[in-house]
């Protein structure tokens, strides 16, 4: 059932015109405009609120990545040209993760040079700098973190990685450092660091069993690769751990605002409400949802209904095929924007409290800086 | 396999096609790989376990069950299966080294979960086939390549050993005819864009594609431009209001409309230039329950 009280009204001017708001957190499902709504929204931080802005892409579609100038993924904010920020005085930059880079950057920064080079030529340091599950979602928060850090920004809008699950990118960063602060991690280095057996007696057993298991199943070379990438890291921990524990605490301050981006399908907008209590649970501040491609009529009457039998009569009067299929297509999409307005109910009903602004579905695709500019006038209202 | 970008519908699809499969009496296993408990949702069962449970009855006595792989389980599984553990294995667990050793190398994650399909796929009781096909709701469009090119993941960790037999034997199925990648797509700019560089890629694998399956697709409406005057005339002869605001509203949802419709044949066409056969779904505006999967089904059956 829709909800009788409507959702107050999510007011972006605010949020982006607001020095004390530092950061801007885009999240929401895949497929949802998430990439676009963070650029939208950053140009007009640059341009009506003449804020210097820098914008973290994930992964942007090729052509609305060469409108914001990133032809190359070289892992730094490159200023974007031919803009209106001459009223305003405010910029925009905009930049797109290379996570493998960001984590060399890490252990980099964390290692000397030796011992960075014996990392980097690891398999497994190779596979998980790549692939890990997780590596992206950590890496764009240890991306956040270091822009943050050098302060050269008013606002930092961050597009979140097109997770499976719209919150791995919150458990990400204890996931990684859980991983890397590990039982397992302890138990491959114990003999190492005690170079006795008193660390090691209360599992003996198991470990005996686990490490003959392991070295059957993957072989020698592989258990070798394992521990010197293991040992490697060890050096790593603290730094690891207290980056990702500054970042989230930055994510919990009043500097940040969370806005969750939806589209009205069931999927999306179940992905929207687990984020926004699970936002509650990290105290985290949500600012408020876009709900993004909602479909409307551009005129109430005729309704669905009036429509589907005025064009029937007029099919079979003949001579205004135009006209029969002009209602067929108003029926239609009134009758799409009915449905929409029932999935979005779900959530202003979960969560009656969270502002939230609609934003209408545009007929064909964005990719230059005019269509982010309607973008983000339609997601201000103004 | 059921490929494509997230948001496109891959799992109904997946669902959909498992259901045309087991008509005839056949058997089909439907299989997710990604922890989402997607099939659960869409049958309406509730979390699924790591075994294979019957989700569907159809009216010729065929039927599909359902199985989402646990990668820890799966580890443990193939660990008991070579090396008979035991109690090891749930000290193993316990130890957290399941998940270690599962996160720490996602192309041996990989690798089990291809492995676990490779099994239902060859599995006999009788010397008859357990099941007649077996269909994944595989990773999205940008991780297929690197999912399905077990060998290559499994390689650069394990030299020598099962786990390098292992993913030459799921290398080798995945490669054969029995094995065909479908990817699903809606007639939008970034899943189009997905689905030519996924193809491009599972290409360059020597993996089969099989199907392109446009999902969504809504019935073409208007394919020539309307005049305000031609909407006046026509909204008059139908007894409607013809104001100024109704007539100046219907001509620009019209306008949009067309220029949606363009848009969507411009990638229809790009789609078609891939020279593989195409397949269209229709929208479902009440959302996927049942009844709507089996007209799904009955579509993607007669394309057959």
């Amino acid at each position: 059932m829709p909800s009788d009280q409507p959702a107050p009204q999510l007011d972006v001017d605010q949020i982006l015109a607001d020095s004390g708001v530092r950061i801007v957190v885009c999240c929401g499902s895949g497929g949802v405009g998430k990439t676009t709504t963070a650029a939208a929204l950053a140009l007009r931080a640059a341009e009506v609120h003449g804020r210097r802005t820098v914008v973290l892409t994930i992964d942007p579609a090729r052509r609305l990545a060469q409108s914001l100038g990133l032809t190359e993924l070289d892992n730094t904010p490159r200023q974007v040209k031919g803009i209106d920020v001459e009223a305003s005085g405010g910029e925009l930059h905009a930049m797109m993760l290379d996570m493998k880079r960001t984590f060399d950057d890490v252990v980099l920064a964390h290692s000397d040079p030796a011992k960075a080079a014996e990392i980097f030529a690891n398999p497994f340091y190779q596979a998980m700098s790549s692939t890990f599950a997780g590596t992206q979602e950590y890496m764009a928060m240890e991306k956040l973190g270091q822009l943050h850090a050098r302060g050269e920004w008013d606002l930092i809008v961050v597009d979140t990685p097109p997770s499976r699950s719209a919150l791995d990118f919150l458990d990400a960063p204890a996931r990684l450092s859980r991983f890397l602060d590990g039982r397992m991690l302890r138990l491959l280095l114990a003999p190492a660091r005690s170079g006795g057996r008193s660390m090691f007696s209360l599992v003996t057993a198991s470990f005996g069993m686990f490490s003959r298991a392991v070295q059957k199943v993957l072989g020698a070379q592989l258990l070798t690769d394992l521990s010197g990438f293991v040992a490697a890291l060890d050096s790593m921990f603290g730094g690891f751990r207290q980056r990702a524990e500054q970042t989230y605490r930055i994510l919990q301050a009043r500097e940040t605002a969370f806005l969750l981006v939806a589209a009205p399908e069931p999927d999306a907008v179940r992905e929207a409400a687990y984020f926004a209590g699970r936002l509650g649970e990290e105290r985290m501040p949500l600012a408020g949802l876009v709900m993004n491609r909602v479909h409307r009529t551009a005129v109430d009457e005729p309704t669905a209904a009036e429509s589907m039998a005025a064009a029937d009569r007029l099919a079979e009067l003949g001579g205004h095929e135009t006209t029969v299929e002009t209602l067929r297509a108003h029926a239609a999409l009134a009758q799409q924007a009915a449905r929409e307005r029932r999935v979005a109910s779900a959530f202003t009903e979960a969560y009656p409290q969270v502002p939230t602004v609609a934003v209408t579905a545009q007929p064909a695709d964005v990719h230059d800086v005019d269509g982010l500019r309607t973008i983000g006038a339609a997601i201000s209202r103004s | 396999m059921v490929t494509g970008k997230g948001g496109t519908g891959k799992t109904s699809v997946a669902a959909a096609l498992a259901l045309a499969l087991a008509a005839e009496g056949r058997r089909t296993l439907l299989v997710e790989v990604e922890g989402r408990q997607g099939i659960g949702q869409l049958f309406g069962t509730g979390p699924l376990p790591y075994e294979e449970r019957r989700i569907a009855e159809l009216p010729g006595g065929g039927e599909v069950r359902a199985l989402a792989v646990d990668p820890e389980e799966a580890l443990l599984e193939y660990l008991d299966m070579f090396y008979k553990l035991g109690a090891a294995g749930r000290a193993l667990r316990k130890l957290g080294a399941i998940d270690f050793a599962t996160t720490i190398a996602p192309g041996l994650r990989d690798v089990l979960l291809t492995g676990k399909v490779k099994e239902a796929t060859t599995r006999t009781t009788d010397k008859r086939r357990v099941y007649d096909s077996v269909v994944l709701d595989a990773p999205p469009t940008g991780r297929i390549g690197r999912f399905l090119n077990v060998t290559a993941e499994a390689a650069r960790l394990a030299k020598v050993g099962p786990i390098k037999t292992q993913s030459e034997g799921v290398a080798a199925l995945l490669r054969s005819p029995i094995t065909s990648v479908h990817v699903v797509t809606l007639l939008e700019e970034m899943p189009v864009q997905e689905t030519i560089d996924a193809i491009g890629e599972l290409t360059k694998l020597r993996i089969p594609v099989g199907k392109v399956i446009v999902n969504s697709t809504r019935p073409a409406l208007l394919a020539a431009k309307v005049s305000q005057a031609e909407l006046r005339r026509g909204l008059a002869a139908a007894g409607l209001p013809a104001d100024r605001a109704t007539v100046a509203g219907l001509h620009t949802e019209a306008r949009d409309q067309l220029t949606r419709r363009e848009l969507e044949e411009s990638l229809r066409s790009d789609l078609v230039e891939l020279g593989l056969p195409l397949v269209e779904l229709p929208l479902l505006p009440d959302g996927v329950d049942r009844t709507a999967l089996d007209r799904l089904a009955m579509v993607l059956a007669s394309a057959d």
